[in-house]
């Protein structure tokens, strides 16, 4: 139920004074309401939920546990990326 | 897809449980909130993965399944009536009440129509302004930004035909009342990662450090899951009780203001009902005074409601994390999602329902609930 998908904004556009959105997911696009990420521009990754962008995704942040796992077991990571 | 199938890689999730392992050296009962996360559990298998010394039990954040009874039946009360077009999110349909569920109504006649957005609820008011277009506004932390703006827009937009059926609902009241429990079991969270998104870190803090309690907000996939649970893990290895945020790539710790903003304005906290669990005091939401032209229990008087629940449910243990589906002696056999007799198996979020339809209808766990430490 508090499923939300991540998708790439593509276009940004007003509805009265309603901001909203193309978000591409994975080829398929839908309109998406941008009220509560005001921040967001085309390119962005955004999280959407019943066609609610909620978060625009942070890309470092979402490369972090990358990172942690090559910090637990980094020999493993050498395999695996070899 | 781009931040998805990362986050479900074989070898990574391996190397999490190997670490979960290597660290968890004695019994750990953690409990993951949300019911999006217990699917994702029991899709994957990721409680199999884990060593036996880590019990992984299933919290109340499935919203459809905690949706109390005296509001399924509203609804359905609402959605019989010939003036109504009844707008519902689809896993809403099956849910049965005392008597009816919304499928069975609309093979009847009713005009119930599925809806993906609360906003598409908006538009069908718009094209059928002879009718009244009631839209079913359930749901947690995450959903009331999306219904607070269709309730806000209706206002705005002077949408006189459109309605909407409150059944809001909190999670930080429902892990204070399962912490307080005298029976409780569990002895670390994995945190509701799209509710915090929107509400941030702040409500979690007190209640991990009132409670002793580690909380890792965590993620919905595999690798976000594992995650969160050896951090879990580690947090409980050291008597440690903090909030930790696993899902940084959508939850900041302040959360979403606009989104809090919104909800803010059209809804308060009021007591809710919990359908298996209670009443639990401000652990939901209602809308605020100024809305209740948007107020559907308020514009429909459906008269007295009598309330029938299956005395035999355990649904009620089951969400609080004191047993499992297969403690139940209807599961599986009186009790399936095609005739669920209770809240975690009307929807595919719930325990029961996920353990059912991923074939855990047998005991696999090592420990007994019995035997295993406090």
């Amino acid at each position: 139920m508090c499923l939300a998908v991540p998708g790439r904004l593509v276009e940004v556009s007003m509805d009265g004074d309603v901001r909203m959105g193309k978000v591409s997911f994975g080829g398929v696009s839908r309109g998406v309401c941008l009220e509560c990420v005001p921040a967001a521009v085309p390119g962005d990754y955004v999280l959407v939920h019943v066609g609610f962008a909620l978060s625009v995704i942070d890309e470092a942040e979402a490369n972090r546990v990358f990172a942690m796992l090559a910090e637990l077991d980094p020999g493993a990571l050498e395999e695996a990326t070899s | 897809m781009k931040y998805l199938d990362e986050y479900r890689n074989g070898d990574a999730a391996k190397r999490l449980a190997d670490a979960i392992a290597r660290e968890a050296s004695r019994h750990h009962v953690v409990m993951e909130i949300c019911g999006g996360q217990t699917h994702s559990i029991v899709r994957y298998g990721l409680d199999e993965m884990l060593p036996e010394t880590v019990e992984l039990v299933h919290g109340p954040g499935c919203p459809v399944c905690v949706t109390p009874l005296e509001a399924i039946d509203r609804a359905h009360a609402i959605a019989r009536r010939d003036d109504v077009v009844f707008c519902s999110f689809g896993d809403m349909l099956r849910v049965p009440g005392s008597e009816t569920d919304l499928l069975r109504l609309k093979s009847e006649g009713a005009d119930v129509r599925i809806v993906y957005s609360p906003l598409d609820a908006l538009r069908v008011a718009q094209e059928n302004p002879a009718r009244e277009v009631v839209f079913f506004a359930i749901g947690f932390e995450t959903t009331a930004p999306p219904n607070a703006m269709a309730v806000s827009l209706a206002a705005r937009r002077g949408i006189r035909n459109f309605s909407v059926l409150v059944s809001h609902v909190l999670v930080p009241p429902a892990i204070d009342a399962i912490l307080s429990a005298p029976d409780n079991r569990v002895r670390g969270f994995l945190g509701p990662g799209h509710v915090c998104t929107v509400t941030g870190l702040s409500e979690y803090e007190p209640l991990a450090s009132g409670h002793r309690t580690p909380i890792v907000v965590s993620g919905f996939e595999p690798v976000d899951l594992l995650e969160g649970v050896l951090r879990v893990v580690r947090q409980l290895e050291r008597g440690q009780g903090t909030v930790e945020n696993q899902y940084g790539r959508s939850v900041r710790p302040a959360g979403n203001e606009a989104a809090q903003a919104l909800v803010t304005d059209v809804f308060e906290v009021r007591d809710q009902k919990w359908r298996g669990i209670g009443a639990i005091p401000r652990s939901g939401l209602g809308l605020r005074e100024k809305y209740t032209a948007q107020d559907a229990e308020r514009k429909f008087d459906v008269g007295a409601l009598r309330t029938n629940e299956p005395a035999e449910c355990i649904s009620g243990e089951i969400l609080r994390g004191v047993k499992k589906p297969w403690d139940c002696a209807a599961f599986g056999k009186r009790c399936t999602p095609e005739r669920p007799l209770g809240a975690t198996m009307v929807s595919s979020e719930g325990a029961c329902a996920a353990y059912f339809a991923y074939g855990r209808t047998e005991k696999r766990r090592r420990l007994p609930l019995a035997e295993a430490p406090a």
